[in-house]
């Protein structure tokens, strides 16, 4: 079933000044959520993915397109009745945005408070929340004397108490470091797991669409240029952007400049060979190479795994009989994609 | 000194009057402050409730009462209370002219500590589903107390300086006391006397809101 459908959708901001030009954030973008599924969208700073994760939400009102949440379109609705959508979307952010005025407990009441449940259901919710999240022994503690993990956790907690059925996560570890991200990104996959939750994450970061995600998102200047499964997108990528991000995550063929470095100590010929399938065993590739007494090294690239499939890019240093060089690479070409680097 | 020990009822009675016009002043005037404060800052171009009409309004009224000094707006202020039925010359007015000064120099304090609360978490309640309005009574004024409680008790000081001068329109505060037995007397001892009640006054209220805004920011 989908969950959250965009249709054409355009936020146009006006200009910030007077005279100036105004700011197209997101352009035609058509996406489709499923029920259950974890999306990423990943987009260098300015590329509109904070923007359009607000539309969902009805934060940002669209500027055209059709927008529908859960079946409704959220743009025929009024703000009374977009309070009402924005109880069944949790939303946690980038620096967690807790109230210090409140203690923990209290910030995971106030979306209880707003969606008027009664105070005698407080106690019982609010504790369950805490111990899904890990912090039953924090329920008392000011947002300044948690770690920034901890805040996070209140935060996911405060986003889960009104039982939403889409959690949105802005750039929700970015401030967070890599170990405690890990945890945050552990308790986001139980959420989406035990509680059924449909999560829309938005990060700049491959590792995090990697661990979480199903399927990925890219955008760029407000467009989505490539979208897919997870692994498609990360063992395939076809436009520039989304190189940029994948190459993050894993070394693909070596640019010019690495390709500089590398040449300074290896003089051989160097094939860069694509492994995105699981038919082809690195294994049977290397016999092809080894049986016909050519000399390898591996000086480039690497091999990743997404849920148990892996994919990535060797790049080899061949030495040997040019002759038999030459047989090597033809023969290992037709087993995987190889690129001649030169 | 001796001077200064025969005035004692008119000290009392300059104390009295300080402190009720203060109170009074602080109370109504920060009430009224923190509404238009309040209104001031919502209403911005990228505010949560923005209005052009409202936001250009008030900052014309604001920017065109602040300026005034205070010693001229009691007076100017005069024919208004007695058009209320409240004598020119009376404490009635004196409590009128002291909400009139401080009501528009807390306003500008009041919106200055809201713009320094995150947005990040108004956007956040916004996202929890909280109305417009309940954003404002139940994060943006919460988020702020501290630094309001802090923003009170320097307007305050402001406060009990406008106590003083309503001295000259005959109200008996310890202003008054100071200018008709100190400085018409030609009796330095007074005037200093009338200024030291006055800085403990202040110094017990800032050492009070201190302690209050350190207890609401837990630092």
């Amino acid at each position: 079933m989908t969950l959250i459908e965009l249709q054409g959708v355009s936020k146009t901001f006006p200009p910030t000044r007077k005279g100036g030009d105004p700011v197209h954030a997101v352009r035609d973008v058509d996406l489709s959520v499923e029920a259950g599924e974890i999306v990423g969208i990943v987009g260098y700073s300015g590329a509109g993915k904070s923007t359009l994760v607000r539309l969902v939400n009805a934060l940002e009102p669209t500027t055209s397109g059709r927008l529908l949440v859960d079946g409704t379109d959220l743009t025929t609705l009024r703000e009374r009745q977009l309070q009402k959508v924005r109880l069944g979307i949790g939303m946690i952010f980038q620096q967690f945005n807790l109230l210090q005025s409140r203690t923990v407990w209290g910030n995971v009441a106030y979306p209880l408070e707003v969606a008027k449940v009664p105070k005698a259901e407080h106690q019982r919710r609010i504790s369950d929340l805490l111990t899904f999240v890990g912090l039953a022994d924090k329920a008392h503690a000011w947002p300044e004397e948690l770690s920034g993990g901890q805040k996070q956790r209140v935060g996911i907690a405060r986003a889960l108490a009104t039982s939403p059925k889409i959690l949105l996560a802005d750039e929700a570890t970015s401030a967070l470091d890599p170990e405690t991200t890990v945890e945050v990104l552990r308790l986001l996959k139980k959420v989406n797991t035990e509680l059924g939750i449909t999560i829309v994450v938005i990060t700049h970061e491959m590792d995090v669409v990697k661990t979480i995600a199903d399927r990925v998102v890219v955008m760029e200047q407000g467009r989505i240029v490539e979208q897919g499964p997870v692994f498609d997108i990360f063992s395939a990528p076809q436009e520039q952007a989304t190189r940029r991000f994948v190459s993050t995550l894993v070394d693909a063929v070596p640019d010019a400049v690495a390709l500089e470095g590398l040449r300074r100590t290896h003089s051989g010929r160097l094939l860069t060979l694509s492994f995105r399938d699981e038919s082809v065993s690195q294994s049977a590739v290397f016999a092809e190479i080894i049986g016909r007494g050519v000399e390898f090294e591996l000086v480039f690239g690497g091999i990743e795994d997404v849920r148990g499939r892996s994919f990535g890019h060797l790049t080899l240093e061949l030495r040997g009989d040019p002759a038999a060089v030459d047989e090597a690479v033809a023969a290992v070409t037709a087993l995987v994609e190889t690129t001649e680097v030169a | 000194m001796d001077r200064v020990w025969e005035l004692r009822p008119e000290f009392v009675e300059g104390l009295i009057v300080t402190l009720r016009l203060a109170a009074g002043g602080l109370l109504i005037g920060g009430a009224l402050g923190l509404l238009i404060g309040t209104a001031l800052y919502v209403s911005r171009t990228r505010g949560i409730l923005p209005s052009r009409p409202v936001s250009l309004g008030l900052n014309v009224a604001v920017n065109f009462m602040r300026p005034i000094p205070f010693v001229l707006l009691a007076i100017a202020l005069q024919p208004v209370s007695r058009w209320f039925g409240i004598s020119g010359i009376s404490e009635g007015h004196a409590l009128v002219a002291v909400v009139f000064g401080s009501t528009f120099g807390i306003a500008r304090i009041v919106e200055q500590n809201l713009v320094a609360v995150d947005p990040g978490v108004l956007e956040a309640a916004r996202a929890m589903g909280a109305s417009r309005w309940r954003v404002v009574w139940t994060v943006l004024l919460p988020e702020a107390r501290g630094s309001l409680i802090l923003g009170f008790t320097y307007a305050l000081v402001a406060i009990v300086d406008m106590t003083a001068i309503v001295g000259i329109i005959g109200v008996h505060s310890l202003g008054y006391v100071a200018l008709t037995y100190g400085l018409r007397q030609f009796d330095w001892t007074v005037t200093a006397v009338a200024i030291l009640v006055i800085i403990v006054i202040v110094q017990i209220g800032q050492f009070a809101g201190n302690a209050w805004a350190r207890r609401v920011l837990r630092r």
